[in-house]
């Protein structure tokens, strides 16, 4: 099935997801790349395979109180909520920034409500340049950020369905693990419409500060990221691509590219990288290469032929 | 700007708890401004999982060792040990791989030259506020006010009195200097100097005073602030601290990485500052 190839061969590493044409399987996670500008000194934003956005709600949002972070062991807790400016001001100057790369533009967005899902769907539809949308329902940190469409698979349905009215981009829907059953939501948010999942957005968590006996995030509670939640993505994603019939894209504690290698065996058509980029705001790029470098040496042609290849 | 892959020099500690670390660092004596920070890698595995922010105490260069050679160019921090990660830091020795990304953030702004200069550090606050006095003495006349809990807290002095900085010391237990806070020492300065420019850096009960001084006062005033960061480029929004007119429904949060650290004290929202304090590598 591999077929081998000579070393010094270029592995061909595109992959296509709802019908996007990647140039390779790596693209941020989104809320870890700002609106891409802030890693342009340190990063070719043109070798990623997407560029995905902070989430994007109708009218500007504030965030949580401070402190919004903190270390745990091999992983962060962050409550940040969903601080960002807006969809009107997203289109106006950030993408007009993102305009001058040629890496797809992948648009997360929440909303309040079901309306406001679809209203800001509706505003990016017709905005060149963004070649698919990401619907986040599944944030942890905020009352309204989407987790209850995330957990809910008959609100998840609605959701999805509704956006999916109002938005003939590609749309990708983001899961939450904080659920008993993730093939249920995978298989609601496939039925209403969505092209592509998304998983895992960041599994809840707690930490106490034991001398001030506070917790140690404002919002007291908030989502753990990092390598130490990299198990439990890989195994959702591999429930996942059981479930569902449309392409998958891995998240969840990638730092290196044998990372990444795990989600694309079990199944995943592509990956993003989160917490990493904070640690090294080159990781992408040395995952990327440390991709072609792992196909050279197995003699694998093309990255698609890596892809749910896992023996059982 | 990028990541910088290097080695420690040096790495000694100066006073109980304080350590000062020398790192090799191509590129950065010209371009590091005063109060600018770095984003430094401890070591390559885990943990710590973050990068700390430190702000840079000094950048300079060592004479090459031959004709044929570079300059060695190096930056210098000063951290005290406080958590996981500085605990990693104070056992590095010379040769030890770091990684840094920087310099980083917005800096001190020099002010007018000719005019009186005042800075005020609080124990490992002192840090950023070396470089600036380096480059203030030679046009202004610089004093620095230096508070700390204890004796052992007061670092570095000696370094600012070799640039012609008259230092002041208090302790709030008296082992060192004038025992009480130094903001008691500062409203004395401003007594005497009152066409003063205010430089603050230290714990946030420090610079909370200082701004009330100032602002009574209408003394121009730029603080450094500390906050938890995850990436140090503006991108996790972690490190925000809220702006002059923020509200909730025109929020106007500033990242402390590239807003700051340096803010002048006007553009902060004093009435609800709530920046967390980290107190391991001086303000940043």
């Amino acid at each position: 099935m591999i077929k081998p190839v000579k070393n010094e061969m270029q592995p061909k590493m595109a992959v296509e997801i709802a019908g996007i044409k990647l140039k390779n399987p790596i693209m941020p996670a989104s809320g870890t790349f700002g609106y891409g500008e802030e890693y342009a000194p340190y990063l070719d934003l043109n070798s990623l395979g997407a560029i995905v956005t902070k989430g994007l709600s109708l009218k500007p949002k504030a965030g949580n109180n401070t402190p919004r972070i903190c270390e745990t062991v091999s992983g962060m807790l962050n409550a940040i909520g969903l601080q960002n400016v807006g969809v009107d001001a997203f289109i106006k100057y950030k993408m007009a920034y993102l305009e001058q790369y040629s890496t797809p533009v992948i648009v997360n967005f929440f909303g309040n409500t079901q309306d406001e899902y679809g209203e800001v769907a509706a505003r990016l539809d017709d905005v060149p340049g963004v070649a698919a949308l990401e619907m986040n329902i599944s944030c942890p940190n905020v009352k309204h950020g989407g987790i209850i469409f995330g957990t809910d698979p008959r609100a998840a349905f609605a959701a999805v369905s509704l956006v999916r009215k109002r938005t003939s981009k590609p749309l990708i829907v983001k899961l939450t693990p904080n659920v008993t059953d993730i093939q249920i939501t995978a298989r609601a948010a496939e039925d209403a419409g969505a092209d592509a999942l998304s998983l895992i957005n960041t599994l809840t968590g707690m930490a106490v500060d034991v001398k001030t006996r506070k917790p140690r995030l404002a919002n007291i509670i908030g989502g753990l990221s990092g390598p130490a939640i990299r198990p439990i993505a890989v195994r959702l994603v591999h429930q996942v691509v059981q479930a569902v019939k449309v392409p998958v894209i891995g998240i969840g504690g990638i730092s290196r590219a044998m990372d990444a290698l795990e989600f694309l065996i079990v199944g995943a058509r592509a990956v993003q990288v989160g917490t990493a980029n904070f640690v090294d705001p080159n990781a992408m790029a040395t995952i990327i290469a440390g991709l072609e470098e792992f196909c050279r040496e197995e003699g694998v042609a093309d990255i698609n032929d890596l892809i749910g290849t896992l023996e059982l | 700007m990028k990541n910088l892959k290097t080695i420690v020099l040096s790495n000694q500690e100066i006073s109980p708890g304080y350590f000062r670390m020398k790192i090799l660092a191509p590129g950065y004596n010209n371009t590091a401004k005063p109060g600018q920070f770095v984003m430094f890698r401890v070591q390559r595995s885990l943990p710590p999982l973050l990068r700390r922010p430190f702000g840079i105490f000094r950048a300079g260069f060592m004479p090459a060792d031959c004709d044929s050679m570079q300059p060695k160019e190096f930056i210098e921090l000063i951290y005290k040990v406080v958590g996981s990660g500085t605990e990693i830091m104070q056992r590095l020795h010379q040769g030890d791989p770091v990684e840094l990304l920087g310099p980083l953030g917005e800096g001190f702004d020099l002010g007018v030259a000719e005019e009186e200069k005042i800075l005020v550090g609080g124990g490992i606050g002192l840090v950023p506020l070396y470089m600036l006095a380096e480059r203030m003495v030679e046009t202004s006349r610089v004093r620095l006010l230096m508070g700390g809990r204890t004796r052992d807290d007061i670092i570095m002095v000696t370094e600012f009195e070799r640039l012609g900085v008259e230092t002041y010391v208090s302790t709030e237990d008296g082992s060192l200097g004038e025992g009480g806070m130094i903001t008691q020492v500062l409203k004395r300065k401003l007594d005497k100097f009152p066409k003063s420019t205010v430089f603050a850096c230290g714990p946030m009960p420090m610079i909370d005073a200082v701004q009330k001084i100032c602002f009574e006062r209408g003394t121009p005033l730029q603080v450094s602030l500390e906050a938890l960061m995850a990436c140090g480029v503006g991108a996790c929004l972690g490190c925000v601290v809220k702006g002059a007119g923020h509200t909730e429904v025109e929020p106007r949060y500033l990242c402390t990485c590239t807003s700051g650290p340096v803010f002048n004290a006007e553009n902060l929202d004093w009435n609800k500052i709530e920046v967390t304090v980290v107190g391991s590598g001086g303000c940043k």
